[in-house]
């Protein structure tokens, strides 16, 4: 929290602006996350939101399915792998979960998509970059190209990321922001945004070709990738508003696209 | 035959965006995009306006028979129904948040 005595093994991630700051007492765990979130720690970064992360020896995880509900007024996220609290209000939370990077992976991308939803924005799943100072974002489910279009990027263009993009309302648009979470390619993105120009829908082909998308069957893609996972009328109510809110400000289109570097043509 | 009324639930949100009705439930999610038929009965889901003058009102905009008019546009209601989305009564239903959908 903001003029709080950070421990020796504290750390503040920020993503989009918002950074979360994580007690840890392992130094060995303390390396793992500085490791993983390498350009996306922030030691001056004055965090709304603290987690106290307590480490429990690795065990027989169950598959339990993700669960994030809010009861007197404390999120509650859980998954097999981990347990969590976080209470908005007061800005802090705990962690419970075995010296991991994938479950706390998992209550950041969750943290941040309450936030971002209060905020009017949201997660999604597309790789996005930024070439010419304008983000571009590529959506679509696992398979579609995200990781393959990322990969025939070009020098000039900048990836934010090539699994989750960070997209937060900025005036009468979109900005996306940079993220670590990777896909496939196993790259952290930029920690740098810029404003959305365009949010293209995925589909591989036999050409390159970019074709436009009525209005109601992009926020019908848009919500089937937006990463939301409470169990939260109201918040389910804002995202829903916010993906309406995005395609009626962003254009949106259908790009097909051969897998080569080529397709990088029709981006700019 | 027993009147119905039917009613917007509150749990849900719901916007015009490119001549289609937008609609998600806010208990599970689930997405809806009504036609321009569908649109008028949802709009008309007022808790106040009895279910028959509703379909007389589909009948006049859209010329079509009653009697087909009626059959679609009960197995309408029954469907938004069954996700919890539209309220069903046999008496008016008091609904502050049957106001119009553009707003919400």
């Amino acid at each position: 929290m903001a003029g709080m005595t950070q421990g020796p093994h504290d750390i503040a991630i920020e993503i989009g602006g918002t950074p979360v700051l994580l007690r840890t007492r392992n130094g060995r765990f303390h390396k793992l996350l500085e490791s993983r979130y390498a350009g996306f720690v922030n030691a001056r970064a004055r965090a709304k939101v603290e987690f106290k992360v307590d480490l429990i020896a690795p065990g027989v995880s169950s598959d339990e399915d993700v669960q994030v509900k809010m009861k007197d007024g404390k999120w509650s996220l859980r998954r097999g792998d981990f347990n969590s609290e976080w209470d908005p209000r007061a800005g802090k939370g705990w962690i419970r979960q075995s010296a991991n990077p994938y479950s706390i992976d998992s209550v950041l991308r969750i943290v941040h998509s309450l936030i971002l939803a209060r905020e009017g924005g949201f997660l999604v799943h597309s790789a996005s970059a930024i070439r010419n100072g304008r983000a571009f974002l590529f959506s679509g489910l696992s398979g579609a190209g995200k990781t393959t279009i990322s990969r025939l990027a070009p020098s000039d263009v900048t990836l934010l990321t090539d699994e989750i993009s960070y997209v937060r309302r900025d005036g009468e648009g979109y900005r996306a922001c940079g993220t670590p979470f990777a896909g496939e390619l196993a790259r952290l993105g930029e920690n740098c945004s810029a404003p959305v120009a365009t949010l293209f829908f995925l589909e591989q082909g036999p050409k390159n070709q970019i074709r436009p998308i009525s209005s109601p069957d992009a926020v019908r893609r848009l919500l089937r990738n937006i990463l939301f996972f409470a169990d939260d009328a109201e918040l389910v109510k804002l995202v829903f508003r916010s993906a309406l809110d995005f395609v009626t400000l962003v254009p949106v289109r259908r790009l097909t696209f051969f897998p080569d570097e080529r397709v990088w043509e029709l981006v700019d | 035959m027993t009147e119905r009324y039917i009613a917007r639930s509150s749990a849900i949100a719901a916007r015009m965006l490119g001549g289609e009705m937008m609609i998600m439930s806010a208990v599970d999610s689930t997405f809806f995009t009504l036609n321009e038929v569908a649109t008028v009965i949802w709009q008309a889901a007022d808790g106040r306006t009895p279910l028959s003058e509703i379909v007389e009102k589909v009948c006049r905009k859209f010329e079509v028979e009653p009697d087909s008019a009626r059959r679609d546009t009960e197995q309408f209601v029954d469907e938004l129904s069954r996700h919890g989305i539209l309220l069903i009564s046999d008496k008016p239903i008091d609904n502050p948040s049957a106001r119009p959908t553009e707003a919400l």
